[in-house]
């Protein structure tokens, strides 16, 4: 499904003008919204499951604390990032791209054998196909169908006189827990994915520091160079 | 939790009075401590000068001057032992109607039963005390000395006779009356059902003098609540009955029980949002109170104050005697009678943890009249409530258990006579067919003569013990797969239900996205070698 990062060592067949270079790819903000996303998401999987019943490793009342906290500290990042997405205009980092199907199969069978990833990275596409896919259903349908869900939970004292309260709450507590099933596992694909890169690690040292090695045109690197737009080290 | 504000104000209200009437007075030999919330003294009353023969005489005396006493009194169920029930389907209850599951019936036992009646000689319950003209009973209520005892058989009366030669001296107990305290209602009320704290679970003579674990409201430390501080009385109607209550609270209606009279309940006081912080926890715990009823959580066992309830009793088994032909008294390790020849089998239990029902304060009784279902067990009142109803409240209850007779052919709960000094009573004859036949010829209930045993439950609403804030439940003694209401069903709890095959396909992914990875790592391990080949 998901990959964090797309491993430009694979993509061969460089034309001639292009140089290699070490460009912050994922700016600060990004790096913070992704890590506090994955911090909060993993709280709130893990109070989620004993809340659920699944385990009891937490107490009841603190494990509904640290959820419901966690949960509004993700709305409002939420919130943030989404005007930051569009501010910046990174959203159409999100839209559909072609080749979606060479890319599952890379990572069905082309992985396997050695061959080359079918996707080149650049600073404009830092996403293959079958990323963006992936990322798009989180934000357009895993995401929201957990908030929205989860706000009309919180907020049962409003609506708690009406006579479907009941049956309300177990509709909303039971698309909650199907959404965070599917949660749980986009984040189990998208953790192993990680490990796909050049190295094991490659993609999460990418994620903490921000650089990667990316393909630049000639005209690229010298309108970095000449503006400062992103951070390029020598 | 008591208001610091609403302690202070009673406490100047109370005190004032109080430090001047000690200023003036030059105490007498009879005089008892000033009472502090009295404007009278009934040690100068002329009336009360003298002694007196018996109660009745005591009463008329209090009449000469509370000259509406008595008809107030009148007026009430605990005069009247009948209480007209409401709804559509109302009953007629009251102890001259139902059976319970502890002696069975009031009828035909009259002067034992009729010793708990605020009157004295009722001595024939298929007429109304005022049909039969009995004299009202003051100082059950109002006796401040303790020396006031009602004989357990004598209709009402305290034993005037008593065998130890110390007569109880009715002038000075009428000299030292005032308002009703703990111990005078905990006379009947905790000694229900023939001995302390058998009946209800959370009334016993712990209440007399709680610990704030045990009663924060009752304790000296906590808010020294009397029953009739909740249980406030206007002309002598006490609110607050375990026939009709009102199990759901009026939001938000935080009146001093002064103005409250329907009801004595927790919202009287707390108000609609119990919880005063902001904080998440209270908020939430807020969120409960249109589900919940405050005692499910603040009460969170009952008989927790050293005394014992009873929660069995077999009738089946009694009339069994000793190899010597002598009625059994055989107690358990505790020091409780376990097997009595005159009442069967028992158990008792402390510290007990509710049984929880939706209730929406109505309890319909299986009376003497109406057809049960033997084999189903019968429930001898029937909490009702829906988790459905706006009304009803999840709320405690102590559920009583044992068996009792029943008619074979009309399949009704018979009345059974049990005492009295004559050639049927069960306790004095052991005699089962005897027993029933006068109990039911008595009570005018039909009676085929084939009786038998049948399994019954019986609900006592659980509302006294309120533990400190402190000792309230955790959230997780509900939510969790086996909690407290793991029996109530038809709706979603958190931590309690999950969502069946929904939740299977759930964890089948994650597993199935484990497994998935981890044969595609694997895959990448063996096969890398191969493409470098």
């Amino acid at each position: 499904m998901s990959r964090p990062d797309t491993d430009i060592s694979t993509s061969g067949g460089a034309s001639e003008s292009a140089r290699r270079r070490e460009v912050m790819i994922y700016s600060r903000y990004e790096r913070f919204w992704h890590w506090s996303q994955a911090a909060l998401i993993f709280a709130l999987l893990f109070t989620g499951l004993g809340l659920h019943g699944t385990h009891d490793l937490l107490d009841f009342k603190l494990a509904v604390q640290i959820h419901t906290y966690a949960a509004i500290a993700l709305i409002l990042l939420w919130l943030f990032t989404t005007f930051w997405n569009f501010t910046t205009g990174q959203w159409k980092q999100y839209m559909f791209k072609g080749g979606l199907w060479k890319v599952i199969r890379f990572y069905a069978y082309g992985i396997l054998v050695g061959e080359p990833h079918p996707y080149k990275k650049s600073l404009q596409r830092k996403q293959n196909a079958l990323q963006s896919l992936a990322y798009m259903t989180f934000m357009v349908i895993i995401g929201p169908a957990l908030w929205l869900t989860g706000i009309v939970y919180l907020t049962y004292d409003l609506w708690n006189t009406a006579p479907w309260s009941a049956e309300a709450l177990w509709a909303i507590a039971l698309i909650h827990t199907i959404a965070a099933f599917a949660m749980g596992a986009f984040v189990i694909i998208h953790v192993y994915m990680t490990t796909t890169g050049k190295t094991i690690f490659h993609y999460v040292k990418t994620m903490i520091t921000g650089y990667d090695r990316v393909e630049l045109s000639e005209v690229e690197e010298a309108y970095i160079e000449q503006t400062g737009m992103v951070d390029m080290k020598k | 939790m008591p208001r610091p504000g609403l302690l202070i104000l009673a406490f100047c209200l109370l005190a004032a009075p109080a430090l001047a009437t000690q200023a003036a007075e030059t105490p007498s030999p009879d005089a008892p401590t000033p009472r502090l919330d009295s404007t009278a003294d009934h040690t100068k009353f002329k009336e009360l000068k003298g002694d007196f023969k018996n109660g009745p005489e005591v009463t008329r005396a209090c009449l000469e001057c509370h000259t509406e006493a008595a008809a107030q009194l009148k007026a009430t169920t605990h005069w009247s032992w009948t209480f007209h029930g409401g709804g559509e389907d109302a009953q007629t209850l009251g102890k001259r109607h139902v059976i319970n599951s502890f002696c069975g019936s009031a009828l035909s036992n009259e002067p034992r039963c009729t010793s708990c009646h605020i009157g004295y000689d009722w001595t024939d319950l298929r007429q109304s005390p005022d049909q039969q003209g009995v004299a009202v009973d003051c100082l059950v209520c109002h006796d401040t000395t303790g020396a006031y005892v009602k004989h357990p058989e004598l209709a009402g009366h305290p034993d005037y006779a008593p065998a130890s030669g110390s007569p109880p001296d009715l002038g000075h107990i009428a000299r030292h009356v005032g308002a009703s305290g703990r111990a005078n209602c905990g006379a009947c009320h905790f000694h229900g059902g023939g001995g302390d704290g058998v009946k209800h679970g959370d009334l016993d003579s712990s209440l007399i003098d709680p610990g704030p674990s045990l009663d924060i409201h009752m304790a000296k430390e906590g808010g020294d609540f009397t029953c009739a501080t909740c249980h406030n009385p206007r002309g002598h109607q006490v609110p607050g009955s375990r026939y009709q209550t009102q199990a759901a609270g009026e939001p938000a209606d935080p009146l001093p029980s002064r103005q409250y009279q329907s009801h004595a309940r927790c919202e009287s006081c707390h108000g609609g949002a119990p919880h005063p912080d902001l904080s998440l926890t209270h908020i939430k715990l807020n969120g409960h109170v249109d589900r919940v009823a405050c005692q499910t959580c603040h009460i969170p066992t009952f008989a927790r104050g050293g005394v014992a309830t009873k929660t069995w009793w077999d009738w089946s088994t009694a009339g069994r005697l000793g190899p010597d032909g002598k009625p059994l008294k055989i107690k358990d390790d505790h020091g409780h009678f376990s097997y009595l020849s005159t009442k069967g089998d028992f158990r008792y239990a402390e510290d007990v943890v509710p049984t929880y029902r939706w209730f929406d304060g109505t309890l319909r009784y299986s009376l003497a009249d109406e057809t049960i279902d033997p084999a189903a067990g019968v429930e001898i009142n029937h909490v009702r409530g829906d988790r459905r109803d706006a009304h009803s409240r999840i709320w405690p209850f102590k559920v009583m258990r044992g068996r009792q007779p029943y008619d074979k052919v009309h399949n009704t709960l018979l009345v059974n006579h049990v005492f009295g000094d004559d050639d049927s009573a069960l306790w004095t004859n052991f005699d089962w067919p005897k027993a029933l036949a006068a109990g039911t010829t008595y009570a005018g209930q039909p009676y085929s003569g084939q009786f038998g045993f049948v399994d019954t439950t019986m609900a006592w609403p659980i509302t006294h013990m309120v533990a400190p804030a402190d000792d309230a439940l955790q959230c997780a003694q509900c939510h969790a797969r086996d909690g407290r209401l793991a029996e109530l069903s038809g709706f979603y709890m958190p931590g309690r239900d999950g969502f069946g095959w929904i939740d299977f396909l759930g964890y089948a992914a994650l597993v199935g996205a484990l497994l998935g990875v981890a044969v595609h790592a694997a895959l990448r391990i063996i096969w890398k070698g191969r493409a470098r080949r």
